[in-house]
């Protein structure tokens, strides 16, 4: 089974990287871009099961170590 | 005074920290991050700089899950007194021993430089040999330092008397080098047992190689 988990930086938590990335795409004339932010993906195989199971065991794995909750926020996705 | 410096894949600066407390007089000794106990007699735990496990995913979030800081963690909250600095201080973050968390600096850029400082609170152990005011000049050295910790929590900080130094300039006037909240660039537990910061306190202690202003931090420390 794969897990896709996106962890993005909380709204209103500033992201410099995504600052430096929309200041250089204006550089470049993307004149359109608004705003940019960058997060991380993290892909897991895990073995098959109960998707429920799985899924609260996932979360479990971010709060413990893949997202920090003080300024991150995160997403799962299970794809069969 | 018996010292023990805590040393993960990726640590630098356990060297440093070791001759910084030995110059005031401590009995240094590096354990490996793999070490479940620590000597008995032990006084303070220093968890140094450095990029433990490669900073990857987030600077210290695999050091926390080391069998070392278990026993870190134990200690602490049993009393003991731990510093982090650095990358140690990021440590102290994600095993939640501190409250907030460390953003990638505000510019973007690594910084590696003499920074000022001010104290703001010498109510503790670690800052006691200083006086409220003092500018001390110290090198910061990270990518990482950007300190963070949400609007309503930020009060609560330095009504406990929690927030120890602000980085400023030379004058004592506002700088902020990271975009840390408030400048703030050392915090201590409620319990003023617990204390980490990002400047590098043991790389200021000879006079000859630009500043010894971090001889009166760790001095503070001694019984």
């Amino acid at each position: 089974m794969k897990i896709v988990i996106n962890i993005q930086l909380k709204e209103g938590v500033l992201d410099p990287q995504g600052k430096a990335v929309h200041h250089a795409l204006l550089a470049l004339q993307f004149n359109e871009v608004q705003d940019a932010r960058i997060g991380k993906q993290i892909i897991l195989h895990v073995e098959d099961g109960e998707k429920d199971k799985i899924l609260k065991r996932v979360k479990n794995m971010c709060e413990n170590l893949l997202a920090n909750t003080v300024i991150e926020t995160y997403t799962i996705d299970i794809e069969d | 005074m018996k010292v023990v410096v805590a040393v993960f894949p990726g640590t630098n600066c356990e060297i440093d920290t070791k001759y910084a407390f030995e110059k005031i007089g401590c009995e240094v000794k590096l354990v490996f991050h793999k070490e479940d106990k620590l000597p008995v007699d032990t006084d303070l735990v220093v968890l140094p700089g450095g990029f433990s496990y490669g900073d990857y995913l987030r600077s210290a979030a695999i050091a926390k899950f080391s069998p070392i800081m278990n026993t870190v963690v134990e200690f602490a909250n049993k009393g003991g007194k731990v510093l982090g600095i650095c990358n140690g201080f990021q440590m102290l973050l994600e095993a939640k021993l501190l409250p907030g968390a460390m953003k990638r600096n505000q510019n973007t850029h690594f910084i590696s430089k003499y920074q000022h400082l001010k104290v703001i609170n010498n109510n503790n152990v670690f800052l006691r040999k200083l006086k409220i005011g003092d500018i001390l000049n110290i090198p910061i050295a990270h990518g990482e330092g950007n300190y963070f910790i949400n609007d309503d929590k930020v009060k609560n900080l330095y009504d406990s008397e929690q927030v120890l130094l602000e980085y400023c300039d030379k004058n004592g006037e506002e700088e902020n080098p990271n975009g840390s909240v408030n400048s703030i660039a050392c915090i201590c537990n409620k319990n003023k047992n617990i204390c980490g910061l990002m400047p590098h306190p043991e790389r200021a202690i000879e006079k000859l190689l630009g500043s010894s202003d971090g001889v009166k931090m760790i001095e503070g420390f001694l019984k």
